[in-house]
């Protein structure tokens, strides 16, 4: 008998818990089975608009003025979203696309240098074609940025010579 | 009494000689000894296996539903961290991408690829993918990714060479010993802003010079850096 208490003993061991390290909360983007998809983080329900967010797209909706820092702030996201598929230089040889991925078009092309802000933003926004929407990805105020940015790099394909007068000692 | 005369022991005698041979005082003193020894020596073994990649998963691939590759995606295509991991700037968490972001390129690259089907069938069933903690920290500890990256530390610093790992994993051993190290002395780990999500960023020469012109820029206080609330609360 008490050798069979002592063969349980390790049993007693299973008790031992990491409270601490393992807490019972839903961690981010951790499990939960309270809900069928398994996720703990929920989506708003369908329908829903979330405080101040008519506010946030009404202010969005007006382009803010182009500034060195935003231009810098453009880059840096152009670089980070829109690069990979439109190229460095915005003539839609990315990495991606010459894995396969539809091309682009061209920033250069002339439907393109004369679309309006807006309708950049729009497809940032909702995509266009086989482009993904970036909604949920680049903030509105990031958006305008990297608009602004295009606009740059539109202007760097096409400027004429006599907008940059130092260009020409460095041409071959 | 009859017998030997030459054996002037008793018979009681010559069985106690028999008993305890020689060397049993040394088979006594060592066993002292180890009385001590052993105890504290397995005590130390225990604690040192604390620090074996064994407890701390340094170096473990856990396996994932998708064998995802940053190799292949970062190294290869050169993507960037923050087109997937985007919430690493503003928030605690640096965030796991929805399948809505694997699908901007796998709806129209790979659409047939077997390895993909997970990815597939989230997107088709509208639930995410259940990728595997690869860096777990204690729910004690209050990691900020978002701090970490405003502040001159760069990915790569924690999370290792991703762009040449084919499968995600735990670089560093993650232990509050590891984490001191660099919050005692940031500064030989400090990077300029635009170097933060360089794939490869090894110290430059001069990095003890940049390194104190980088805690000012950054505005760094390392007089509480090893404060116990700033992890813990």
């Amino acid at each position: 008998m008490r050798r069979a208490a002592i063969l349980l003993l390790p049993l007693a061991l299973v008790a031992c818990r990491q409270e601490m390290a393992q807490q019972r909360r839903l961690d981010t983007e951790g499990r939960s089975s309270l809900w069928p998809d398994g996720a703990a983080a929920r989506l708003p329900p369908a329908g829903t608009v979330a405080r101040g967010a008519l506010a946030r797209e009404a202010a969005a909706a007006t382009p803010p003025a182009v500034t060195p820092a935003l231009l810098a702030r453009g880059q840096e996201r152009y670089g980070i979203f829109c690069a990979p598929c439109h190229g460095p230089v915005g003539d839609g040889d990315g990495m991606v696309p010459r894995r396969g991925f539809p091309r682009p078009p061209s920033y250069h092309s002339v439907r393109l240098r004369a679309a309006p802000a807006p309708y950049f933003f729009r497809v940032i926004t909702q995509g266009y074609g086989v482009m993904y929407g970036y909604a949920a990805r680049v903030a509105p105020a990031d958006r305008w940025a990297i608009i602004a940015y295009i606009r740059a790099l539109q202007l760097a394909q096409s400027a004429p010579l006599a907008a940059v007068p130092d260009a020409r000692e460095h041409l071959p | 009494m009859q017998g030997d005369p030459d054996d002037l022991r008793s018979p009681r005698d010559s069985v106690h000689a028999q008993l305890f041979p020689r060397w049993s005082t040394l088979v006594a003193r060592l066993a002292l000894f180890a009385l001590v020894l052993v105890p504290l020596g397995l005590l130390g073994m225990l604690m040192a296996l604390q620090y074996t990649p064994y407890v701390t998963g340094q170096g473990i691939t856990p396996d994932q539903p998708v064998p995802f590759s940053h190799e292949h995606h970062v190294g290869g295509l050169g993507i960037e961290c923050r087109y997937c991991h985007g919430g690493v700037e503003t928030s605690r968490f640096a965030g796991l991408p929805p399948t809505h972001t694997c699908m901007t390129c796998h709806s129209q690259l790979w659409t047939n690829a077997g390895m993909l089907a997970p990815v597939r069938q989230s997107l088709a069933e509208d639930r995410p993918i259940r990728w595997r903690r690869v860096n777990a920290l204690p729910d004690y500890v209050y990691f900020d990714h978002s701090v970490h990256v405003r502040n001159g530390v760069g990915c790569t610093s924690c999370h290792g060479p991703v762009d040449s790992m084919p499968l995600m994993r735990q670089a560093a051993p993650l232990t509050m010993g590891w984490c001191l190290d660099c919050h005692r002395d940031p500064a030989p780990h400090l990077r300029p802003e635009a170097e933060i999500y360089a794939g490869h960023w090894m110290p430059p020469a001069d990095q003890a010079a940049r390194g104190a012109a980088l805690l000012r820029h950054y505005g760094i206080r390392t007089a509480h850096l090893t404060d116990c609330s700033v992890c813990h609360r």
